[in-house]
């Protein structure tokens, strides 16, 4: 039944016995929500977890690791909850001092600017709290938001929570190609220069990038950067897989080229760094300008975030700096442990005769199901997209969860790319098994 | 207040306030209608009970644009402990005039003899319109945790959750692991001595009126607390003599940096809880924080009793 269940039951005293007679009344004859919360109700990540664990189903879906932190921030986790009294109470509201200072030593060296701890960083619950502040603060009604397909799917309802009208620029498969790759894909100068209009605020790029695993080269990095010079927008740039690159693809930092620091807000997560997507330990950085509108937004609404989870973070980027591009850093480990993943989840792909596209970063891949014919014969998702339904069929009758992928599309292009489903590799090599032996013995039964 | 209000609503706000009441109000688009508790008149020994809503008053308040009432018992600054008349008073006018009461109770195990916490969802007609907030920060001395929660129904929930999946999305797993299973424990316990909920505020109740008697002792005029961990003190009787200091802030607000500097001794200005109607009434006022260490208490106690000297 689970914890939840057996508290709901003890402390059913909130509960007047007086309701259990009552039929359901309409409580207020005006509506009750607030408008900003129409159209974003629905959640990708909420329907497919929950149907994931109603199947018990391998799960290659939601992406999160089903293996352990490093030992050295568990460790560091354990060691915060017993440091005394100061650990568990409320640390500097716009990040834990250890924790900012941490991250401005070490990232300062890597975008080429000196980064202030107290000023250009905002320490959040989550990268995803990070993206929530920047929309907050810095978008408007009316203001529109340039957000680069396929994309992460909270950019689309925080862009219409702040008031802004989204606009699609899809990557596209290279013409002629054969497609096997991430690096594939790539954006339209021209088409992208078209979408920019007076009334733009900002562009929002995520590299490495989820579901695709497409990591930006620095001259497309450069393109980008010089529309926002042009026509002075913002770019939210969200780089929480930015260790995660394979096959010799360098990440590389829009903040980091010329003229970009003052206007960039990066988004960095120590669930992806870290492995430890549950401690919920995000940040955003950027020029102090811009900061402290987010400070604003973050001060009215969450205010801290949690102290313990924050040294345990700060105390894992100290030896990061000093274990910088040596074999033993956790920032080299893991990509070399998902590397062999990555190739993995690809080969067991092929065999069945799918047809991957290599990522090249981040914790996922994307493959074209078009090849395959099954008879999605499930009355309840006949109106949903073509990968939603076969997902969910996936998941009903092979016990294999995935992810649609036009979800990361917006409802113009979805119907274009409604052939794919994204896997996420960031599993133990016993779950990619589970997985393929599964895969394999569809496949034989064909 | 993001799922449930927006503009064009009025939210009704009981003065003195946790702070961050109003920006919330104000970034959700609405407008904050404020009532102050007032204190009886002629009290000697003054507790929070003193303090009470003027029913004339609040059902003034109330209109065809109010969506909601926000009250917070116990009360932070003040320590009042809400009765069931006074929820019955505010719960009547929240069916009358078709409001959500959002009930922010974080220090509902802070309550001290004589007095017990009463859930305004629990009264007639109120669990279908209240939400109702918890915290283990406070619950379990654990601020740092960052961790609470709100309880109400479906149909209201639905919308703080379609708030969270766009904002935060989840909390930290291994906290909230460790708050269900401390819930566990101390449910198991309820009543008992052991239950921390009992002892915390057992300890709770030494200190306050350990500091309670520190103040008397030095001539001033405490706010004994029915709950929470704060008290209110008016330091009229002092007598301080602050022209000194030139700066256009109402005289809690000097005070307390003159405090600060010259008897390092910290706390918090009344006037932060109220609106701007109302900071003549509580400018006297300050706010002293007693969850703390018996030495930290004795501390304050010494720079209290020699306040004179110097």
């Amino acid at each position: 039944m689970g914890i939840i269940g057996n508290l709901a039951g003890k402390f059913s005293v909130i509960r007047p016995s007086l309701l259990l007679s009552n039929q359901y009344k309409t409580v207020m004859s005006r509506r009750l929500h607030a408008n900003r919360t129409v159209g974003v109700d629905k959640n990708v990540w909420v329907e497919f977890t929950q149907l994931a664990a109603d199947y018990k189903a391998v799960n290659l879906g939601q992406g999160f690791p089903d293996f352990s932190p490093p030992q050295f921030v568990q460790d560091a986790f354990c060691k915060a909850v017993s440091g005394g009294p100061s650990m568990h109470q409320y640390t500097r509201a716009f990040g834990h001092p250890r924790l900012v200072k941490s991250l401005a030593k070490f990232f300062s060296r890597i975008v080429g600017h000196e980064i202030d701890p107290l000023e250009d960083i905002l320490v959040t619950v989550g990268a995803y709290q990070a993206l929530f502040c920047a929309f907050q603060a810095l978008i408007d009604d009316g203001d529109e938001v340039i957000i680069v397909e396929p994309f992460f799917d909270c950019y689309q309802p925080m862009v219409l929570m702040a008031g802004g009208n989204a606009v699609y620029v899809p990557l596209r498969p290279k013409e002629g190609s054969a497609v096997l790759s991430s690096r594939d894909w790539v954006l339209s100068p021209e088409e992208l220069s078209s979408k920019i209009t007076p009334r733009t605020k900002a562009i929002v790029i995520n590299t490495p990038n989820n579901p695709l695993g497409k990591v930006y080269q620095m001259e497309e990095l450069q393109m980008i950067a010089d529309l926002c010079l042009k026509h002075d927008l913002l770019c939210f740039s969200d780089e929480v897989y930015e260790w995660l690159t394979y096959d010799g693809a360098k990440h590389v930092k829009i903040a980091s080229l010329p003229g970009m620091w003052e206007r960039t807000i990066t988004v960095g997560s120590a669930g992806k760094t870290f492995s430890a997507t549950g401690w919920k330990v995000g940040w955003a950085i950027s020029s102090g300008h811009i900061i402290k509108h987010m400070k604003i937004v973050h001060q009215n609404s969450v205010y801290h975030c949690a102290t313990a989870a924050q040294e345990a973070v700060a105390s894992g980027f100290e030896r990061e700096y000093e274990l910088f591009g040596t074999p033993e850093s956790y920032f080299q480990q893991l990509p070399v442990m998902l590397h062999h993943k990555r190739q993995k989840l690809a080969s067991c792909l092929q065999r069945v005769g799918l047809q991957p596209v290599m990522p090249e970063g981040g914790y996922f891949m994307i493959t074209d199901i078009s090849s395959i014919k099954v008879d999605l014969n499930d009355e309840s998702t006949k109106d949903e997209s073509y990968d939603f339904r076969f997902v969910k069929w996936l998941i009903k009758e092979k016990g294999l969860a995935t992810i649609p992928v036009s979800a990361f599309f917006s409802p113009e292009h979805s119907k274009e790319f409604d052939k794919y489903i994204r896997f996420c590799f960031v599993k133990e090599d016993s779950t990619l098994d589970a997985a393929e032996d599964i895969l394999r013995k569809w496949s034989q039964k064909k | 207040m993001q799922g449930l209000v927006e503009e064009g609503d009025e939210v009704i706000i009981i003065e003195p306030f946790f702070d961050c009441y109003v920006p919330m109000v104000r970034m959700a688009g609405a407008k904050p209608v404020l009532i102050p508790l007032r204190p009886k008149p002629g009290k000697k020994t003054v507790t929070s009970a003193d303090w009470y809503l003027d029913p004339e008053e609040l059902s003034g308040k109330f209109n065809s644009k109010t969506k909601a009432i926000i009250i917070n018992t116990p009360n932070n600054p003040i320590g009042k402990v809400f009765t069931r008349d006074e929820l019955q008073m505010i719960a009547d006018l929240c069916i009358k005039h078709d409001t959500l009461c959002f009930s922010d109770e974080v220090y509902e195990w802070l309550v001290y003899k004589g007095h017990q916490h009463v859930k305004i969802a629990t009264l007639p007609d109120m669990w279908d319109r209240t939400i109702t907030i918890s915290s283990a920060g406070k619950t379990f001395s654990v601020t740092g945790w960052k961790l609470g929660w709100s309880i109400g129904p479906e149909h209201l929930i639905k919308h703080l959750q379609t708030v969270m999946q766009n904002t935060l999305y989840t909390c930290p797993t291994p906290l909230q692991e460790a708050v269900a299973q401390g819930l566990l424990l101390n449910s198991e316990l309820m009543g008992q001595p052991e239950c921390y909920f009992t002892s915390l505020a057992e300890e709770l109740e030494g200190k306050r009126d350990r500091l309670a008697s520190i103040l008397q002792e030095v001539g001033m005029t405490p706010v004994v607390p029915e709950g929470g961990y704060f008290m209110l003190v008016d330091v009229t009787s002092l007598n301080q003599d602050l022209s000194h200091m030139v700066d256009d802030e109402a005289y809690d607000y000097k005070f307390v940096k003159w405090m600060i500097k010259e008897k390092k001794l910290a706390a918090i200005p009344v006037t932060a809880f109220v609106g701007e109607e109302s900071k003549k009434h509580f400018e006297k006022y300050i706010r002293l924080c007693f969850i703390k260490k018996a030495s930290t208490l004795e501390a304050a106690g010494n720079i209290l009793k020699n306040w004179r000297n110097i």
